[in-house]
């Protein structure tokens, strides 16, 4: 049965009606009509719903909303904010340096996975600033690409990392 | 401007006969368009491109965007023609009531076949546009120049005229003659040049929308129930039973059933998932398929329809005589395309209409199907184009159009239908399985003298899965080119005096459901072919790249080859002339190929672990001759794509099928590439700014799939004859040597 849930989504609260075990991604796509995190697999299995939840990369298509009641989700549309805070750049960049990296490097072909690409890559830029090329992989490994973007990317998370560390300096 | 362009003025007088123009009710879209049903006459040069009163274009394109770039490349090709900045410059939705019917965006035919239409069009309308701005002017058109749609008089700029003060808002009223000449090469600014991608920036931050963001009010979410996996195409899928009361708990869902097709629709996305997974349905399991493991054996024993591709000189004679001969059958087998996100529609059908929006490759083809299965006439009918995910050919795009088509009918609504991964998995039109048997011969010289190529295949499938459920027979797409043993593919780089190819269709009907899948079959061809003349230069004890170019007579493939070689910084010698008893080895090997025009070459380095199986690719290189290419950045991303899909194709894809079901339902029963497997990858564009463009979507991975195969035996001294190269078949294969 659908019940009133609140849940904080890019640093705004959102009052939604839902059964508690809906997966996430049905409620940030049919609620709150956001366009970051999208339908893949299901199953988790491939890393197209991602979503940071308080930081984590989470799978939205098997969390429950229930699961995120409590706690901070951001979506692709929030991430520059969420960039923004962490650095405390003030005011946040229309981009976060993730995204401006994929299209520095032109890496996007069809560009479907990118949300849960640039999502992933900007968790692991948060606790590791300057990954190798092993690392970046290893922490990337749990997405797909069905276009072949991989070489690309990777390449963008490395210019990512740079432009990041000189905004610290 | 070139003499040729005004020689073609000063004797156009047809050319502005009927240019009279006449007002029209919107600033930015002519009147009249979207209201009727397309396609819009392409012999009127509005129905290519409108001039804005603001001096900007809109170009209306027949090609979709599938994330290849297309988008922005057509748009260069206008903008060079009409001397408009990029930014001056825009294209619409694919839409049945407003774009060309420029044919289906399948075979790279975007730049080859849309490129030459868009141009001549955009040139058409340019010399329109001038003869304007010479009368307004007052100045012969041979002293007219054009910068950022501002004609103005040479030597004196301050003369001047827009685009949009001349025609903007104005419907052009011309015919399109196709007889304009075209901007000599030499004064191209746009075409050739690394435009970015007009799409990147939107998507990447969450603004693109793409056909899974598409909502309507009033919209019911819908799913369809079937049985998870595909059998035989020729059987369907039969419902023996459907327990309604199994989704009695979901008070919002609703059982929509017409034949063997079942649906259910919800105003809620995650009651209509639910109850798609919670209906019990009971699905006649009668066994129609072979199974993966009799898969091949009973391609290769059944009756088949046979055609002779091409038969010259005397390939047994010539065998007979022969130095060195090599023989060996390869196999390859049935992959998806697996889009990334599963293939969804939203239909409103009313009682005398239908609006359908979709990721179809070819909006009026999928028109036509869809006023098939409505039973309205096509003008009814409109069909609107939402990019998908990456499609890589027939995936389930039409098949969701109308199953959404058939539950918004049934519903008495709009219904937006969203497959699930095993729907798209299981209900794929697959890349068909082959089986090839190839023998090649050549003298002490080193020359090819005979080669002999028997392919073994099914075709593609004519009946969408709903068409089929509802009781439509299923049919084939009658037998071409691109179905049977590529002429191209199967030695034609080479030049070989005695040749034989031999096509055996098999009857779709007792296999599965097949389509075209990227560079279709070509990937099976090359890597059968190509390892078969790689194993007669080893024979010869020549180096693989030398016996390449003592066979290839055309210098475009010889151009292809050369770059690849060079790129990859190619070292002479024998294949597998340093094996080791190292437990992991590295391989090189080089191979070429292509789809159905252009030349691709490519250089494969990878590593094989001789104790588990797995083989890698470390780096792999790609070169294409794709005549002119418009966007040089654009077709390296693509070689680029190429390479690392090829890489998945060849080490992880297979489906897997039991004797009732397809059981490749998701990323792990149909495993692909992952970022810690994937190669390196280096795109050579071999660019000839004066040859005529052909397609760059496809052409690398044939020779891809061939370098693979032909480095696995550099690294090992063992042939692979079936891919993909999972550890398993590795083992196998070492363990016989």
């Amino acid at each position: 049965m659908a019940t009133q849930l609140k849940i904080r989504v890019n640093e705004r609260q959102w009052t939604v009606a839902a059964s508690p075990d809906t997966p996430l991604l049905y409620v940030l796509s049919n609620e709150l009509l956001l366009q970051g995190p999208r339908f893949g697999c299901g199953l988790a299995q491939c890393g197209s719903c991602s979503v940071l939840v308080d930081g984590v990369e989470r799978r939205s298509c098997v969390t429950p909303v229930s699961a995120v009641q409590g706690k901070s989700v951001t979506t692709l549309e929030g991430l520059p904010a969420w960039y923004a805070a962490q650095k405390k750049v003030s005011p946040p960049p229309a981009l976060h340096p993730v995204q401006q990296a994929m299209i520095d490097e032109q890496a996007v072909q069809c560009g479907y996975c990118f949300n849960g690409m640039i999502i992933k890559a900007s968790e692991l830029l948060s606790k590791v600033p300057k990954p190798d090329e092993a690392q970046i992989r290893s922490a990337m490994n749990g997405h797909l690409c069905r276009c072949g973007a991989y070489p690309r990317v990777i390449k963008a998370i490395q210019r990512a990392s740079q432009a990041m560390a000189e905004v610290t300096k | 401007m070139s003499l040729r362009r005004r020689n073609f003025l000063k004797a156009g007088g047809a050319l502005v006969i009927g240019f009279n123009l006449r007002s029209v009710l919107s600033a930015q879209e002519p009147a009249g368009r979207g209201e009727t049903p397309g396609p819009p006459d392409p012999k009127q040069v509005d129905t290519w491109l409108a001039i804005h009163a603001d001096n900007t274009a809109t170009v209306y394109i027949g090609f979709a965007e599938l994330g290849q770039g297309n988008s922005t490349a057509l748009l260069q090709v206008a903008a060079e023609e009409l001397d408009l900045e990029m930014s001056q410059i825009k294209t619409v939705r694919l839409d049945t009531n407003v774009t060309p019917n420029q044919g289906g965006t399948y075979s790279s035919a975007s730049i080859q076949r849309g490129g030459p239409q868009l141009r001549t069009a955009a040139a058409e309308a340019r010399f329109a546009l001038l003869k304007l701005a010479s009368e307004k002017l007052n100045t012969p058109v041979d002293r007219l120049t054009v910068s950022k749609g501002a004609v103005s008089v040479s030597g004196n700029a301050a003369q001047s005229v827009t685009y949009g003060a001349l025609v903007g808002g104005e419907l052009f009223q011309l015919p399109f003659t196709g007889s304009a000449p075209v901007k000599p090469v030499s004064e191209y600014k746009v075409v050739g040049k690394r435009v970015p991608r007009n799409d990147t920036p939107d998507k990447v931050s969450g603004k693109y929308v793409y056909m899974q963001h598409v909502r309507v009010p009033g919209m019911l979410h819908g799913r369809v129930v079937r049985p998870r996996g595909q059998s035989a195409y020729g059987a369907g899928a039969k419902v023996v039973n459907v327990d309604e009361s199994s989704i009695r708990n979901i008070p919002g869902a609703r059982l929509l059933r017409r034949g063997d097709f079942i649906g259910v629709v919800a105003e809620n996305e995650w009651d209509a998932v639910r109850a798609a997974q919670q209906l019990k349905v009971t699905w006649d399991t009668t066994p129609t398929l072979p199974g993966s493991g009799a898969l091949y054996d009973q391609m290769r024993s059944a009756k088949t329809t046979d055609r002779v591709v091409a038969d010259r000189g005397d390939v047994a004679a010539a065998i007979t005589q022969a130095a060195h001969v090599a023989a060996a059958k390869y196999r390859g087998p049935y992959q998806a395309h697996a889009p990334f996100g599963p293939n969804c529609a939203l239909a409103d059908v009313k009682a005398d209409s239908a609006l359908i929006m979709c990721s179809t490759q070819d909006v009026y083809g999928t028109r036509g199907g869809l006023a098939r299965l409505l039973g309205m006439p096509v003008e009814k009918v409109r069909v609107q184009y939402y990019e998908g995910s990456g499609t890589y050919g027939h995936s389930c795009y039409d098949d969701v159009a109308q199953a959404a088509t058939v539950l918004s009918q049934l519903a008495g609504k709009p219904v937006r239908l969203q497959f699930m991964r095993w729907d798209e998995h299981g209900w794929d039109n697959y890349g068909p399985a082959h089986v090839g048997e190839v023998r090649a011969a050549a003298d002490r010289a080193g020359n090819i003298v005979a080669y002999e190529y028997e392919g073994w295949q099914h075709g593609w499938c004519g009946v969408e899965t709903t068409a089929q459920l509802l009781g439509t027979p299923p049919a084939e797409f009658p037998a071409g080119a691109v179905m049977g043993v590529s002429a191209l593919n199967c030695g034609g780089m080479y030049a070989i005096p005695n040749v034989r190819l031999i096509t055996h269709q098999l009857p779709a009907k007792d296999y599965l459901k097949g389509g075209w899948l990227r560079s279709p079959l070509d990937l099976s061809f090359s890597f059968a072919s190509e390892q078969t003349l790689d194993q007669l230069a080893y024979l010869l004890g020549m180096d693989p790249y030398e016996f390449r170019r003592r066979n290839i007579k055309d210098e475009r493939w010889l151009g292809v080859l050369d770059a690849v070689a060079q790129a990859a910084r190619w070292k002479p010698g024998r294949a597998a002339s340093k094996l080791s008893d190292a437990k992991v080895v590295t391989g090189v090997g080089i191979g070429v190929g292509t789809h159905l025009a252009s030349y691709g070459a490519a250089v494969g380095v990878i590593e094989v672990n001789k104790e588990t199986g797995r083989v890698v690719a470390k780096h792999l290189y790609g070169a294409i001759d794709a005549g002119q290419v418009v966007n040089p950045a654009f077709v390296e991303n693509q070689i680029s794509g190429q390479l690392v899909q090829t890489a998945s194709r060849m080490f992880k894809e297979e489906v897997t099928l039991s004797a009732t079901n397809v059981t490749s339902l998701d990323w792990n029963s149909y495993p692909i590439l992952r970022f810690e497997e994937c190669p390196e990858v280096t795109g050579v564009v071999v660019q000839r700014l004066e040859q005529r463009s052909t397609g760059a979507g496809e052409e690398v991975m044939a020779a891809a799939a061939a370098a693979i195969g032909n480095a696995f035996f550099d690294a090992t001294g063992v042939r692979m004859h079936e891919y993909p190269l999972t550890p398993k078949r590795v083992l196998a294969a070492l363990q016989r040597g």
